[in-house]
């Protein structure tokens, strides 16, 4: 790790071979013939600031003509090192850090992390609180998808359903707003439950939107469905086999649309999603098309699962009574004693959970979402490890892309729906 | 997983002489970078077993004289629908090493890159083992606990202005 490439190529190693055109920037001949500009291999630099690589992703791709033949993703622009700062600070402490690794669906990280947590703590939180998890957490998959659909749309060159889908995805943060009482970033999800109860204003909120998006979604459907530009932008690109799919680590909607029914709320159910009934929609065709209707159909399954908490919630308290491992409620703190010792104990030496390592993991909308914790029985976490599907599933794209055309690098990424705070860390 | 599943997995790999531990109800093995390879071949390729899909790598630094680092691999099986951790003890905490598995799931290229940057262990064998996330010309390994939090200043060249 001693030379840059660049100090390699000026000390002419041997190791990189010279293209003529670096040949020809190094020398002072002016004059440099190419035989035929058409049948030069170009490089190209896409990103990091481009807007259909939705964040700061950066590709260098390896153009003859308009074919692509190589693609080479670079990552790191928004790297802000979420994991060391998780090692530095209590378990409590990390979970709005959360909220900017997956800002388009701050909830579904929230969840994974605690979950981890609890693990670890052996914490087991009341019914009621992971029915409004749940809720939650569907709430944040329609979020995300609607940013999907309607980014995936506008790469093709269509404005309207963008703005249909921002349009519903307003209606969100504002129940948000209601029930948890931020419209962003969450922090929802707390060691042993959740930050608060849901109130009577919320949940008729949420019904309205439950009882009305479906006919939304049909306007949605019906106004791109047959659109013959658009599905012949999406039809067969991006295409990539079930082997290499499974053989690239790839989760979530992706696997599903190459034809494996894999999806953690059914392999392994976590919060309460073996109580509810819903299906899992997959496709064969693996190519960018599938994989937008495989959202689309993804969100009627939300709703279903939505309604169904809705009716099958029970009443009781949300959050665990287990004082060494999560915080009181603060208007305990203000009136009794043992509750405010318990507050000042847990705010400033954390949690202590015995030594051990524990993996918490969430379907989220874009993949497997998952939490590796070592505590080494401190109040810090000594290592945390965010295993995050956008960085998985990103790797795929140099296989996506080869052979394309260069157009078809944004619909590609469209596909495969990557949010860079979450690649990034 | 189930015991039965479990049973046959240690069967399978009772030639090899290793020791399971378990990450809160999900089973894991722990090796050495000389068995790694061949055990995850098992894991992988084994009818009765395979673990298809690596999902994750994760790297840790013990910061101790001997095994400082460690890599656990995580294997998810979509036959079965289970998960199962390989976790590997590198003894050579000066110059970690430990083989690569890039022959065995191409998604292990990105997550040993990944290792490689935050941690410093080399996985001999890979065919790009370059940073992934920090720039090329930076000298240290950000997650190893010798890093400190705020940085060392003066480690990431600035433009001059």
């Amino acid at each position: 790790m001693s030379k840059t490439v660049y100090e390699k190529l000026k000390d002419n190693d041997p190791g990189i071979p010279k293209s003529k055109i670096l040949d020809a920037l190094e020398s002072q001949d002016l004059s440099v013939e190419f035989d035929d500009a058409l049948e030069n291999e170009m490089v190209l630099n896409m990103g990091p600031q481009h807007p259909a690589t939705h964040g700061v992703l950066r590709l260098l791709i390896s153009l003859d003509g308009e074919t692509i033949k190589k693609a080479v993703p670079d990552l790191g622009y928004l790297h802000r090192g979420y994991e060391k700062l998780a090692e530095n600070m209590s378990f409590h402490e990390f979970i709005p850090h959360t909220d900017r690794l997956d800002y388009l669906q701050p909830v579904a990280n929230n969840i994974a992390y605690t979950l981890a947590v609890e693990k670890l703590l052996n914490l087991e939180i009341p019914e009621r609180g992971q029915y409004l998890r749940t809720i939650s957490a569907e709430l944040g998959r329609i979020q995300s998808h609607l940013i999907a659909y309607g980014t995936t749309v506008m790469d093709t060159g269509g404005l309207t359903p963008f703005l249909w889908g921002m349009r519903e995805r307003e209606k969100i943060l504002d129940i948000y707003d209601m029930y948890i009482g931020v419209r962003f970033t969450t922090s929802y999800s707390r060691i042993g439950g959740v930050a608060q109860d849901i109130t009577d204003e919320a949940l008729n909120a949420i019904t309205k939107f439950i009882d009305e998006f479906p006919g939304y979604l049909k306007e949605m459907r019906n106004i791109i469905e047959r659109n013959r530009v658009f599905v012949d932008r999406l039809e067969g690109i991006g295409y990539m086999s079930k082997e290499d799919v499974i053989n690239y680590g790839i989760t979530g909607p992706i696997l599903r649309a190459a034809g494996v029914d894999s999806d953690l709320r059914k392999d392994s159910p976590y919060l309460v999603y073996d109580k509810v009934d819903f299906d899992v929609p997959t496709a064969t065709e693996s190519d960018s098309l599938a994989r937008f209707w495989l959202r689309f159909e993804e969100m009627y399954q939300s709703v279903k699962i939505i309604r169904q908490c809705i009716e099958k919630m029970p009443k009781g308290p949300v959050n665990a009574l287990a004082p060494k491992k999560a915080l009181p409620k603060k208007e305990k703190i203000y009136t009794k004693m043992e509750e405010l010792i318990y507050d000042f104990m847990l705010i400033n030496f954390g949690q202590n959970p015995p030594v051990g390592e524990s993996y918490g993991a969430v379907e989220s909308s874009k993949g497997e979402l998952g939490f590796y914790i070592i505590s080494d029985g401190t109040g810090h976490p000594f290592r945390t490890k965010i295993h995050s599907p956008s960085f998985c599933n990103l790797q795929a794209l140099p296989v996506m892309l080869k052979d394309a055309f260069i157009s078809d690098s944004v619909v590609v990424i469209g596909g495969l729906d990557p949010v860079m705070g979450e690649a990034d860390k | 997983m189930n015991e039965e599943r479990l049973n046959l997995i240690k069967e399978k790999l009772a030639g090899f002489g290793i020791e399971f531990y378990d990450v809160n109800g999900t089973p894991g093995i722990i090796t050495s970078p000389e068995k790694v390879v061949d055990v995850c071949k098992t894991l992988k390729d084994d009818g009765d077993i395979s673990f298809e899909q690596c999902r994750d790598a994760v790297s840790v630094d013990r910061f101790t004289k001997q095994y400082r680092f460690e890599v656990i691999y995580n294997l998810y099986s979509l036959k079965h629908r289970d998960r199962f951790f390989v976790k590997v003890l590198i003894p050579d905490s000066k110059k970690p090493e430990t083989p690569t598995l890039t022959g065995l799931w191409n998604s292990v290229n990105w997550y040993e890159r990944e290792a490689y940057d935050m941690m410093g262990i080399v996985f001999t064998g890979h065919p790009d083992m370059r940073r992934i996330y920090m720039p090329e010309d930076f000298e240290h390994y950000p997650l190893r606990k010798d890093f400190p939090l705020m940085g060392i200043p003066g480690s990431l060249r600035l433009p001059k202005k």
